[in-house]
């Protein structure tokens, strides 16, 4: 079991308020992503979860349980760190083992658990090598070994492939997602990459400024943003903002559109603008245009497109995809 | 070409190294040659390298006329004890300051420090009166005592500086993985910080091997270490280089010999933390 509740939980260092009252309910087994941009909160918020940073305020349930009150040790959650913070001194079999030696596990038991664990994770035959002699991905791995073993109610990952180079990043991030469907075991994973998110995730919650602006699925999230921040944090290129009289006419302070709902032509209707820069990536094309007084624009088009900058072009907005956002930047919908 | 220019810029570096090197230990060296020679050769003008009459006479001389095996126990009592001491309080100040510093944790270490800046002479008097009205002079515990304080402030600043060095989240994850603090102590600090203490451990006993000024001004005999030993060759009567050098090599010899076995420790220790 892993049901994880936050009534209310509030954090604050001296006079500043990191975490400003936050409520969540994670279902037990689920794959749940902390994102936001650096300084959000997000990673004091995991840390509140395990039990390293005391809540000024709230609740903190699993399941069921009040834990505010309970050492990190007690709380039965298991943790890989952004440094992977491995115990250098230690083997790789050490590493893994340690949780259950201080647990008092028969030796035995230990081994039988180390050797499934490193099973699994390919680490078998690096059992007796010391973290040092290991690569980036191959210590992120015993991380990762050593929170498994646990059996934990919770996984919490604090941007965990961060220190990785992009390829490997990319595959770690599918044997993460591939090993917590296997295992179910509830995972709270923290990162400031909303790729990592979306992909991830079964459901995200997105922060800023120490209040969460939006808990959904990740489809929830681009498709209905609660507001202009969720609008422009999730989905890669960012939203194109609009406001002014463009955006009057559609009843809104702000409207926003997705560069990818944004139909690109050469003449007909839509907002005349000239090419600034043309990104051809083969599998997509990114332009960005310069659309006088509605301002840049960027839109993308799937496959190749014949066209380079000092073009001039015309877009127009799906009008089935375009989001309304009032004055406060709270989405207005229909 | 390019080549050529860095053969030669090793063979005239290297050169250097030597001379400096050279230049360092030859008082160690000229100590070493005197105490073989004759009280008359010893300070013979213009001085004689290596073609004098070698003799051991000095040693037996210095081993007659006084007790090197007594003061050479001394010795090791006050600078192992005095940094024992200093180890066994230092290692809980320095870690609170390293794992749970406050606003005030810079002015503490600052305030520690500045008490090495002031001339040890400046508080003889008044150390040297408590001390008699204590009983405390020319006794092993007094020597003990105060070598450990003097010792105190860089033996913290060292050990602030290991386990500052020591990253908390290896210190997190051993809470997450269910390590009790003292649990934590034994199977992940200690192991991490060891070779931070054995060269702090090392370097402060070679300070308190060496420290000449207290053991000089607090002992006469019986509590009186190596550094007294020597000083009692400067005697009214004369300087006798030769035995004096004897005294002087023999009173340094154990220190060198610990020091050459542990010169990586030492290096390590008196760099450390100024390059990441």
């Amino acid at each position: 079991m892993g049901q994880i509740t936050l009534q209310n939980v509030q954090k604050s260092f001296g006079p500043v308020d990191i975490i400003k009252g936050a409520d969540l309910d994670i279902s037990d087994g689920s794959f749940v992503v902390f994102v936001g941009p650096s300084g959000c909160g997000k990673t004091t918020l995991l840390r509140l979860i395990a039990g390293l940073e005391d809540v000024s305020g709230g609740n903190i349930l699993i399941d069921g349980k009040n834990v505010v009150d309970v050492p990190p040790a007690k709380r039965g959650l298991s943790m890989v760190f952004q440094s992977y913070a491995l115990y250098p001194h230690m083997s790789v079999r050490g590493n893994i083992a340690f949780g259950l030696k201080m647990a008092g596990l028969p030796k035995a038991e230990i081994n039988r658990k180390v050797e499934a664990a490193a099973a699994t994770l390919n680490l078998t035959p690096y059992l007796d090598r010391k973290p040092r002699e290991l690569s980036g991905g191959q210590r992120q791995r015993v991380a990762i070994g050593r929170a498994i073993v646990r059996e934990p109610k919770a996984f919490l990952f604090d941007e965990p492939l961060s220190n990785l180079d992009a390829a490997l990043r990319v595959q770690m991030r599918l044997e993460v997602t591939r090993l917590q469907k296997q295992l179910g075991t509830t995972a709270i994973y923290v990162t400031h990459d909303q790729v990592e998110a979306m992909t991830m995730a079964d459901k995200i919650v997105v922060l800023n400024g120490g209040k969460i602006e939006q808990y959904g699925t990740p489809l929830e999230l681009y498709e209905k943003p609660a507001n202009l921040f969720v609008a422009g944090f999730i989905g890669s290129p960012k939203m194109n903002f609009i406001s002014g009289e463009v955006a009057g006419r559609h009843g809104a302070a702000t409207i926003g559109v997705r560069p990818e709902h944004l139909k690109i032509a050469r003449d007909g209707e839509g907002w005349p603008g000239n090419i600034m820069v043309a990104e051809h990536l083969g599998s997509d094309t990114f332009l960005y245009v310069d659309a006088g007084a509605i301002g840049t624009l960027t839109a993308r088009h799937v496959g190749e497109l014949d066209l380079s900058a000092g073009d001039r072009v015309l877009l127009s907005p799906d009008p089935g995809r375009l989001h309304r956002f009032d004055e406060s930047g709270k989405s207005l919908r229909a | 070409m390019a080549r050529m220019a860095t053969s030669r810029h090793v063979a005239v570096s290297t050169f250097a190294a030597w001379l400096v090197g050279f230049l360092i230990f030859f008082p160690i060296l000229w100590m070493v040659l005197a105490s073989f020679k004759t009280e008359l050769d010893a300070f013979a003008i213009p001085p004689k390298f290596l073609f004098f009459h070698w003799t051991t006479e000095n040693y037996a001389t210095v081993q007659e006329r006084s007790d090197y095996l007594h003061h050479a126990l001394n010795s090791i009592i006050v600078a192992g004890g005095s940094t024992l001491i200093a180890l066994l309080i230092a290692i809980p100040a320095a870690w609170s300051m390293a794992f749970s510093p406050t606003k005030r944790t810079k002015d503490v270490l600052l305030w520690m420090l500045s008490t090495k800046m002031m001339p040890p002479v400046g508080v003889l008097v008044p150390i040297y009166l408590i001390y008699r009205d204590f009983g405390l002079l020319d006794t092993l515990t007094g020597l003990v005592f105060i070598l450990c304080l003097g010792n105190l402030p860089i033996v913290i600043w060292m050990l602030f500086t290991y386990f500052k060095e020591i990253p908390k989240d290896i210190l997190e994850a051993a809470r997450m993985d269910g390590a009790t603090i003292s649990r934590e102590l034994v199977y992940v600090l200690t192991p991490m910080a060891v070779p931070g203490l054995a060269s702090t451990l090392l370097l402060n006993f070679i300070l308190a091997w060496n420290e000449a000024f207290w053991t000089l001004n607090l002992s006469t005999l019986q509590a009186a270490p190596l550094t007294v030993f020597i000083a009692s060759y400067s005697s009214p009567e004369g300087l006798f280089w030769a035995k004096l050098s004897a005294a002087s090599t023999l009173a340094i010899a154990p220190i060198l010999v610990i020091g050459w076995f542990s010169q990586r420790q030492l290096v390590r220790g008196l760099t450390f933390g100024a390059v990441k």
